[in-house]
């Protein structure tokens, strides 16, 4: 009982981190981008190619990780999202989903179209017991990693004067430039970091699951529940969604095998029937 | 004047109507692979395995010119129906061949019928596949093929009760239908029977299930290209600590995955006709062109059935002499009899389907890689559905 509710937070966790970024992107910055994941996908090979192709440790992979998806976010945001903030939507979905099929050819070219796994450091695997239940040490480290950003990313936007300027630029960027913000670099920033954690969470999940080419397409879906159950103006909307997602469907398909792939589902239409503008959202003004 | 432009225009028509007598000289082979897409790397394998046979044998046979045409379906049964009308119509294949998954089989059934053109699977496995249609020949193999000697050896080597886990489409349920049913008749009792769906990215949840289940063995399927994140969730849950053995069919512990899978998957025993390390000069020699043009890529089984399936095709043709009649070619195929690298071959002359040999294997380290060592052959094993 308790292995199985630790064993879906992890993932809700993971599920989190790995969707953050676009729930700013997407609350904050009111800019769709589908090509989320392949961020996630671009610090998933990182951390395969440095672990299996140099033997460099696992603890270097994830900062390595978040690292080079944030400077290819800021990267592509400075050159190709620029030009789309002011664009339609319908725009930027086909930009962004276009971005998504360039980057699984590119994977495929360069690493091959089969699963690819890493192997944990000793000290990330076995299980310990605690409280008379089984779980893996690595499921413990993502749940405490990723509560650790959780805290630090809740106090950088509420507590901060940079979380104050985002949201300024966010609400009223025309306003929020009058008083001399310089909101441009505010969203460059914005973007990079999320897309560093999406690279973050893409190598988390290489210890969890396996990356190929579709991962991006893969988690779109699960991206897009999250943010749609969460909504996506706050950090701990998306936060609990995540968690109780990942419980739901871990436990939906321990308990009830039959169905449990569907789950996950029901909720998400369960909360767009009941609470369309997400279920911890403020209803809108 | 005009009578020069129809003298003209009678002689274009005179030189069109002799271009079809030029092109029979080449015999055309359409392809349909996933290239893209979830199944990418079972194409990847597929093409690969097509290119070492052309490397190897050349692209004569009979006095014809073999010219291979690849299209990518990336995997959905509509795209490659689609894909096949235009191969037959517009392109005028004499065969076709591929096919990555049972439901595009199954679409491509159809095509090949009204066309008759022979198409050759090379991968689906759900037994009934080769039933949709008169010119299907499976040079591959079938669920029930692969389930039935895994479920004997655990029946004879102590393990009484099991519990599956399979990916949620039609060969996954033929595999845990198949096993249930020679396991229980050999004594065995399979305490449940877990369907994780096909896209399934964490297993957690079914794991769990079956450990708390507490059988002496878990049998395991998922297609081939999959098994990476499966007994990676595998391992890390601890099954050897539990006194629960893991087995499976060979799609999970697939040779183009294998290595990667690290020693944490020593000593795993699966069924399968298929392994890089089976011993015999047929093996090595296809191991070594195939690792040569496919830039030390490894071999698994999708490879060798598409070496195996070109293999049917070159010596149906040898046999009809060149000629690429349809009917003529399903007939010269029936009842093939060969070497392949998997060992003795040979196509049933009744059924249409492949009855290739099966053998337990246990992953070992050899030479610093890991292998499915072969250490019981069961023998040519037939499809035991078909009647």
């Amino acid at each position: 009982m308790l292995t199985i509710l630790f064993d879906g937070v992890a993932y809700g966790m993971l599920l989190f981190v790995l969707a953050i970024g676009l729930c700013v992107t997407l609350g904050l910055m009111n800019f769709i981008n589908l090509a989320h994941g392949a961020f996630a996908m671009a610090g998933g090979y990182l951390t395969i190619v440095m672990m299996n192709r140099y033997g460099i440790s696992f603890y270097w992979g994830l900062p390595a990780a978040f690292v080079f998806a944030a400077l290819l976010g800021a990267v592509l945001e400075r050159t190709l999202y620029v030009h789309l903030y002011t664009r339609s939507h319908l725009d930027q979905v086909l930009f962004s989903i276009g971005l998504v099929f360039m980057a699984t050819a590119v994977v495929d070219y360069f690493m091959g179209a089969n699963q690819q796994t890493i192997n944990l450091p000793p000290s990330l695997e076995g299980r310990v017991t605690i409280l008379g239940a089984s779980i893996g040490v690595y499921r413990i480290f993502t749940i405490v990693l990723c509560g650790l950003l959780t805290i630090g990313l809740q106090f950088v936007l509420s507590k901060t004067r940079f979380g104050s300027r985002l949201r300024a630029a966010v609400d009223d960027g025309r306003v929020a430039r009058g008083m001399g913000i310089d909101v441009t670099k505010i969203f460059a920033v914005t973007f990079a970091v999320g897309s560093g954690l999406a690279g973050l969470g893409g190598a988390l999940s290489t210890g969890i699951i396996s990356m190929d080419p579709t991962f991006p397409l893969k988690y779109m879906i699960y991206f897009l529940i999250v943010i749609s159950v969460g909504g996506a103006t706050t950090i701990t909307g998306p936060f609990f969604a995540s968690l109780l997602l990942g419980v739901a469907d871990v436990a939906g398909k321990y308990y009830v095998p039959a169905i449990g792939g569907f789950i996950i589902y029901t909720i998400m239409v369960a909360v767009l029937i009941l609470r369309p503008q997400g279920l911890f959202t403020k209803a809108s003004r | 004047m005009r009578r020069q432009i129809l003298k003209g225009l009678a002689a274009s028509a005179i030189a069109l109507a002799a271009l079809p007598a030029l092109a029979q000289e080449t015999v055309k082979v359409g392809l349909i692979l996933p290239m893209t897409g979830q199944q990418a790397s079972t194409g990847r394998q597929l093409e690969a395995g097509v290119k070492a046979y052309m490397a190897q044998h050349g692209n004569k046979v009979a006095g014809k010119t073999i010219e291979v045409i690849i299209k990518d379906d990336t995997g959905i049964a509509d795209i490659s129906k689609r894909l096949a009308q235009e191969l037959v119509v517009n392109d005028k294949v004499s065969v076709l061949g591929g096919f990555g998954l049972t439901p595009i089989a199954m679409a491509v059934g159809p095509v090949a019928t009204q066309a008759k053109v022979p198409a050759v699977i090379m991968t689906a496995a759900t037994s009934v596949v080769v039933e949709q249609s008169p010119y299907f020949v499976r040079v591959g193999r079938t669920m029930p093929q692969m389930t039935f000697p895994i479920a004997d050896w655990a029946a004879k080597n102590g393990i009484k009760s099991a519990v599956t886990l399979v990916s949620d489409y039609a060969p996954g349920i033929d595999a845990e239908k198949f096993f249930k049913q020679r396991f229980e008749e050999a004594g065995g009792k399979v305490l449940d029977a877990l369907r994780a769906p096909l896209a399934s990215p964490d297993f957690a949840a079914f794991l769990q299930k079956a450990k708390d289940l507490k059988p002496d063995a878990l049998f395991l399927f998922v297609p081939s290209g999959q098994g990476a994140t499966l007994m990676k969730q595998v391992i890390d849950r601890d099954f050897a600590g539990s006194k629960i053995r893991v087995i499976a069919t060979g799609d999970v512990t697939d040779d183009d995955l294998l290595n990667d899978m690290g020693d944490s998957v020593l000593g795993m025993v699966t069924s399968h006709d298929y392994s890089a390390d089976h011993d015999s000069p047929e093996n090595k020699a296809f191991v070594e062109i195939f690792k040569k043009v496919n830039n030390n890529l490894r071999p698994n089984m999708m490879a060798v059935a598409a070496y195996d399936g070109m293999d049917v095709i070159y010596r149906a043709l040898t046999a009809t002499k060149g000629d690429a009649n349809g009917q003529k070619l399903v007939d010269a195929m029936k009842g093939q009899k060969w070497m392949s690298p998997r060992g003795p071959m040979e196509i049933d002359a009744n059924t249409r389907e492949a009855i290739p040999p099966m053998f337990i294997r246990k992953v070992e380290r050899k030479n610093g890689e890991l292998y499915n060592v072969e250490f019981e052959a069961t023998g040519p094993v037939k499809d035991p559905t078909h009647k």
